[in-house]
């Protein structure tokens, strides 16, 4: 006998609309639609779009490398922009991000150099930048750990009485995770100033949110915690800044974390090694390609006025200089030390490491001398 | 092998259990250094199920010590970001096996952040695990993962025998700027000594010489220090001269004293509680054995835990090494 699992759940409730500020066409939405959320002001927005554009151009540059065999992995952030840029543009310097290792984008826009975000990609050391410099932490790959990081690092701060606020990215799969769930309720319990991001990309790899969870949104789950929980249309970086800046906000001002889900779409595939025409229709993605991030604001920019000729002139030139940057790095050989091996283990020295250390180096002095001959 | 921290005042000898040495440990670390904070499940309020946050909450308050929600991994993952921001957090993971859910967040990531940020950031954390048995404990609350932990790289493991050293370590622990594994016996919780606080024994480190010997060098650490210690008296009776090592760290393992008595003795057993199956004294002889093949006058024995769960509190006598085991075993080496 086999059950089946679809009699036995209980009905999915439709989900409500997103918030938005910004629809589809480019037109800005209704007042009375908007949450109480405002509209920025069309300098932010032109300061968002530009940023924007200019992670488009590394995401795709990036991808291109990696197509070429050029770099062993690149998990593309494409489509992903809005809630990628939005978490960045809100955080001031002393506050911290904690990336997954899809996040690629937000480092760049928060100044970390094309060479140093691809170190580990191009399967060089994982430490390609100054995390104390940035305020990033180390891109997590293991699902939702990082965000239990984030809590304990807006916690120090709030202890210290810092104004430090810990932004920490999150995707729909990791919601599944228990250490995601811990990091909600720590920070809820705890009231830490901590705001949970999640891109609801809508894949896990290649399960699909339905079999992720039975809930209507992720953004529901924050009532079970109890926190604020927004449910936001990831595609539209008005909206994205709005509620993302809100929450910040609110975490300074000493009233606990927020959670905020990013509705958006992965319209490349979750990495170079995997193959989505297996488990997705052309069709949706030609569905989420139309709801472009970049191509909404572009039109409500123009539409306002506020997007210039000279502006895109200067925007394009910016983003292929990121991209120029980003295949010039690639042509520089990475220099490795195979003995700093074993320099970063510990900060006290170890004697085993030491003799396996003082043996390797032995095995290069032997290779080099044969080499040599 | 007792000495007094340099510079600090010494307080009236006292009896101390292992509980309360260790209690002294955080209470000494706190006031020294403000950026120690303690957390976990009942370290507030209550004083740790085994009391040795007791006071703690009392003395220093919310902001430096307090109740964590009941999970593990949220215990540990918390303090890493805690770490990354300048604190020096000490947390309880209340017994062995509850440490399990926090697998993931310590060897993902405690173990390896530093190395991971080519030493751009360290996490000066000190994870307590009450671990080991002999306590009547019902199931889950008896296991021994040292094995776990020591086959980790970018973990420092050490467990302390006594209240001198459960003092002493602590302290070094939380002052190191190297992630720590603290290995709590929960059987020794109740030991005493008479100590006068603050006491420096040798470093977290090392192993000491526990008891002198000729003859067999028995290899302990935690709850089976007291074991082998005992051993070594019936073995005297018997004519037989047993040197007793307390290994007191795990990882790194002190190479130099060991094999020391190794070549002294030529002959060594380990004796641990947990499963012997890929456990830490298989380490611990083949290590041996590849440095000292031709001292050794027979094979390095292992009297461990059986190679099952760890047996209900009726059935534990029957599971945990004996001195009469530990005797029985060295007897059918050759001898000659």
């Amino acid at each position: 006998m086999s059950l089946n699992v679809e009699s036995t759940r209980i009905p999915t409730v439709l989900a409500p609309p997103p918030l938005r500020l910004i629809d589809d066409a480019g037109h800005a939405v209704d007042d009375s639609q908007t949450g109480g959320f405002e509209l920025p002001s069309h300098e932010t927005l032109l300061s968002l779009y530009r940023q924007m554009v200019i992670a488009r151009r590394f995401d795709v540059q990036v991808t291109a490398l990696t197509r070429q065999g050029r770099l062993a992995t690149y998990p593309s952030a494409l489509g992903q922009e809005a809630c990628e840029i939005a978490a960045v543009a809100c955080l001031d310097g002393g506050d911290w991000l904690f990336p997954t290792y899809r996040d690629s984008i937000a480092l760049l826009t928060r100044g970390v150099k094309p060479e140093n975000i691809l170190a580990s990609f191009r399967g060089d050391w994982h430490s390609g930048y100054d995390y104390h410099e940035h305020r990033i932490a180390p891109q997590a790959t293991p699902l939702a750990t990082q965000a239990l990081h984030a809590v304990g690092l807006a916690t120090a701060a709030k202890l210290k009485r810092d104004s430090t606020v810990a932004l920490t990215l999150l995707g729909d799969g990791a919601t599944s995770e228990g250490d995601a769930h811990e990091a909600f309720n720590f920070a809820a319990v705890w009231q830490a100033p901590v705001v949970f991001l999640v891109q609801n990309n809508q894949f896990a790899i290649s399960v699909p949110l339905d079999k992720q969870m039975a809930c209507r949104t992720i953004a529901d789950k924050a009532i079970g915690y109890g926190m604020p929980g927004y449910f936001v249309d990831g595609n539209d970086v008005a909206a994205m800044f709005a509620v993302t800046s809100a929450a910040v906000d609110h975490a300074r001002s000493g009233k606990g974390p927020t959670l905020i889900e990013g509705l958006t779409y992965r319209i490349e595939a979750h990495t170079n090694s995997d193959d989505p025409s297996r488990y997705r229709n052309a069709a949706d993605v030609d569905v989420w390609r139309g709801r472009d991030p970049i191509e909404r604001l572009e039109k409500f920019l123009v539409s306002e006025g506020a997007l210039s000729e000279a502006d895109r002139a200067s925007i394009t030139e910016e983003a292929e200089d990121v991209a120029a940057a980003t295949r010039a790095c690639m042509t520089v050989k990475a220099v490795v030390d195979p003995l700093e091996l074993f320099d970063h283990v510990y900060a006290n020295p170890r004697p085993a490491l030491a003799e396996q250390r003082a043996a390797l180096a032995e095995e290069l002095a032997d290779d080099e001398m044969s080499a040599e001959r | 092998m007792t000495t007094l921290i340099p510079g600090m005042a010494t307080r009236t000898p006292e009896t101390l259990t292992m509980a309360s040495a260790l209690n002294a440990a955080i209470r000494d670390a706190m006031v020294e250094d403000p950026t120690v904070v303690l957390f976990g499940e009942d370290v507030g309020p209550l004083g740790g199920v085994f009391r040795v946050t007791d006071g703690l909450y009392a003395e220093f308050g919310e902001t430096r010590v307090s109740d964590s929600p009941l999970a593990e991994s949220g215990i540990v993952g918390t303090a890493i970001g805690m770490a990354m921001y300048g604190m020096r957090p000490v947390v309880e993971m209340q017994f062995d096996a509850f440490s399990y859910p926090a697998f993931q967040q310590i060897v993902s990531h405690v173990a390896k952040m530093r190395n991971r940020t080519r030493g751009k950031i360290q996490l000066p954390i000190v994870i307590r695990i009450p671990y080991a048995g002999d306590i009547g404990g019902v199931e889950h609350h008896s296991d021994s993962s040292e094995a776990y932990w020591t086959s980790t790289p970018g973990l420092t493991v050490v467990s302390p025998s006594n209240p001198a050293d459960a003092y002493s370590m602590l302290r070094e622990a939380i002052a190191s700027d190297d992630p720590v594994i603290f290995m709590e016996p929960k059987s020794r919780y109740w030991s005493k000594a008479e100590l006068s606080l603050p006491v420096q024994t040798a470093p977290m480190t090392s192993a000491v010489v526990a008891r002198d010997g000729t003859d067999v060098t028995l290899l302990a650490y935690g709850p089976t220090v007291k074991t082998a210690l005992a051993t070594a008296v019936l073995g005297a009776a018997e004519g037989l001269s047993i040197e007793v090592i307390d290994l007191r760290s795990l990882s790194p393992f002190d190479d130099a004293t060991v094999s020391a008595s190794l070549r002294k003795t030529g002959r060594v057993a380990v004796v641990h509680e947990a499963a012997q199956f890929g456990g830490y004294g298989a380490e611990v002889a083949a290590r041996l054995t590849e440095r000292n093949f031709f001292y050794l006058a027979a094979p390095i024995l292992r009297i461990t835990g059986f190679d099952i769960p760890y047996p209900s509190p009726k059935l534990e006598e029957y599971f945990l090494p004996t001195p009469d085991r530990i005797l029985a075993a060295i007897s059918r080496w050759e001898w000659n």
